[in-house]
């Protein structure tokens, strides 16, 4: 089986800032990890390898220091990484973003599964994964909780839903995303290390690709942000004291002014 | 301080850095509470390529030297002893077929070792033998194509948890500590037993058994080595081993002295932090100066080891000897520092100072290393 794994370095989100003149993530001085998520679609994907046999390829979108992510990422089991990285990709949004990994998916060549976190926890967006499968014309699930069973000819997992799970059976090709139940990821190996240490990252920019300059970057992305601001805090809040009745009693006059 | 670590140890490093903060320390606490066996943990060490790191490369191992098991259990020491005493009893129990070992009888046993497929033990201590070792009671004897033991060792770490056990008999009694030859024994032998699991006051995640030998058979080429060379064995076994207890120790009071300076930082008393006391800082100080000491000793051993000596004794029962009084010394004080909060069983520092005592027991009493350091000198200024 031919895995592709997406994953993103994103900004580790205990220390976060925004630079308040361009409403953008201060990225300097601020240590940079694997997307958390994309930690459990890697596990997903070397563990389907492990089962069903195949190589699995880890793709990302970055700037060049994205590479330690991607390096990160062989030493936990990955076989070949690719990095799709140019000046002209910066600003993108999940439109652009999911064109230029949909082109270097296609510069990749065959495969049967893609793999990606449900979303980044620096934009929060969720959609690239089922844009990329947009863009590539294949079917999506999202949220993906466990993969039963899974061979060479279809896979079977389960889809988290706000009241339990589907089970859901797909053929291949098929792009998934998944949620932090799905696995533990595993701590890298001592011969992981080695290779990633070793291991060659093909860096491909945007001509390699093929990407038609305006659809990546600024130019190829209609979101554009016109502010980023704290949240107004929430009203005021009142605890109600005394023994339940009495509590009740007050909720229900607190209450009154609102009732039609 | 710089110790001037290889890339690659620096990899051994973080690994066994992430095994310890992502996987032992949030269950330590529990696994300590049910006297549990760390099997989950264990499996992803050996996921992580950890038990490969002692073995030789052409067995499946990562060839690594004495420094690089010092690293890797001085981290797992930082976490919890008890899954360190786990994972180093099985390096123990290996040893004996790395040192004395026919290569047939490596090829048999190391791969499973380094793929953490196969746990080991190590089989000395008896009821009336410990820091005696010539006080060994169990015999083998050979009986055509077999031999067969019989005896009962006693609080052997993996017990009950390990397929693969190296054991100290006696072939020839009246020749002494010449007489003692060392054998593999395999769970599932017929006539070897283990007891049940030891409560103790400490490292309870770690499992401690007696092995029971009534009329054990085994195939006669698992005599590790020459017959009559197992106290030599031994002894080698025990001299490379050492700087792995004394890195457990710099792991333990490192984890204490981590835990009492953040305390003291926190705990406000007479409106300041108690970090800002006199009294407070010069313990603290003095817990960081013998920790850093300790740390410095026992790289050294591990480094003079790597270079292959003639002899090694001295050295690894020094640093065993400083590091573990100094762990002992450290949790102790730790407990001290955090004063009610060090003594409840909520917060972790009671547990490392219970743990610490057995660092000066174990393989050899501090005692017994203080006599094998005087033994040497003895020998050395006789030249």
């Amino acid at each position: 089986m031919k895995i592709i794994v997406c994953i993103k370095q994103v900004p580790d989100t205990k220390d976060v800032r925004l630079d308040p003149e361009t409403n953008t993530l201060a990225r300097e001085g601020v240590e940079s990890i694997m997307n958390p998520y994309d930690q459990h679609a890697l596990e997903a994907g070397v563990s389907l390898k492990e089962r069903c046999g195949g190589e699995v390829t880890v793709l990302s979108m970055g700037p060049p220091q994205a590479e330690a992510v991607l390096r990160q990422a062989i030493s936990c089991g990955a076989d070949e990484a690719l990095l799709v990285s140019d000046r002209s990709f910066a600003g993108a949004d999940t439109w652009a973003t999911s064109y230029t990994l949909a082109k270097a998916v296609a510069h990749i060549g065959a495969y049967d599964l893609i793999i990606c976190g449900k979303q980044a926890i620096d934009g929060d967006t969720a959609q690239v994964g089922p844009g990329l499968a947009m863009r590539l014309g294949i079917p999506y699930a999202t949220c993906i909780q466990k993969i039963r069973t899974a061979d060479a000819e279809s896979i079977v997992f389960e889809r988290m839903m706000d009241d339990g799970y589907d089970v859901l059976q797909s053929g291949y090709p098929l792009l998934i995303t998944v949620v932090k139940d799905i696995n533990e990821p595993r701590v890298p190996s001592l011969r992981g290390k080695m290779k990633a240490k070793k291991a060659e990252i093909k860096v491909l920019n945007a001509e390699d690709i093929a990407a038609d300059p305006s659809c990546i970057g600024l130019p190829g992305s209609p979101t554009q942000v016109v502010k980023v601001f704290p949240p107004e805090p929430r009203g005021t809040r009142a605890i109600l004291t005394g023994d339940l009745d009495e509590q009740v009693e007050q909720l229900v006059e607190k209450l009154r002014p609102y009732l039609v | 301080m710089e110790h001037f670590l290889t890339e690659e140890q620096q990899m051994i490093v973080d690994i066994a850095r992430q095994i310890t903060d992502e996987r032992i320390i949030p269950q330590r606490a529990e696994l300590d509470k049910k006297h549990e066996f760390p099997r989950a943990i264990l499996e992803d060490m050996a996921q992580a390529d950890m038990f490969a790191i002692p073995i030789p490369e052409a067995y499946g191992g990562f060839g690594g030297g004495c420094l690089d098991i010092v690293l890797a259990l001085e981290e797992l020491g930082r976490g919890c002893i008890g899954v360190g005493t786990a994972f180093a009893a099985s390096s123990l129990g290996i040893y004996p077929i790395l040192i004395s070992g026919s290569d047939e009888m490596k090829e048999n046993y190391l791969p499973d070792i380094a793929s953490g497929s196969k746990f080991a033990a190590f089989g000395l201590t008896e009821a009336n033998a410990g820091s005696d070792a010539s006080g060994i009671q169990t015999t083998a004897v050979l009986d055509g194509e077999e031999w067969v033991l019989n005896g009962t060792k006693q609080w052997i770490t993996n017990g009950g948890e390990a397929q693969v056990y190296t054991i100290v008999a006696m072939t020839d009694k009246h020749k002494g500590a010449r007489g003692a030859s060392m054998f593999v024994v395999e769970e599932g032998d017929s006539g070897f037993s283990c007891g049940p699991k030891e409560i103790k006051m400490g490292i309870r995640a770690s499992s401690t058994t007696e092995l029971i030998f009534k009329d054990c058979r085994i195939p006669k080429d698992r005599l590790i080595g020459r017959r009559g060379t197992g106290f030599i064995t031994v002894m080698k076994t025990l001299d490379s081993s050492r700087p792995g207890i004394a890195a457990l120790a710099v792991g333990l009071a490192q984890g204490a002295l981590d835990m009492a300076a953040v305390y003291a930082k926190q705990r406000e008393q007479f409106g300041r932090p108690i970090i800002g006391f006199q009294a407070v800082q010069h313990m603290l100080a003095d817990m960081a100066t013998e920790l850093e000491a300790a740390r410095a000793l026992t790289y050294a051993a591990a480094r003079h080891i790597d270079a292959h000596p003639k002899d090694m004794s001295k050295v690894s029962s020094m640093c065993k000897v400083f590091a573990t009084d100094t762990a002992m010394k450290v949790t102790t004080d730790a407990v001290q520092v955090m004063g009610g909060y060090g003594y409840m069983c909520e917060y972790p520092a009671e547990k490392m100072m219970r743990d610490a005592k057995i660092l000066q027991i174990y393989e050899g009493t501090n005692q017994v290393q203080r006599n094998v350091i005087g033994q040497e000198l003895n020998k050395e200024y006789n030249r």
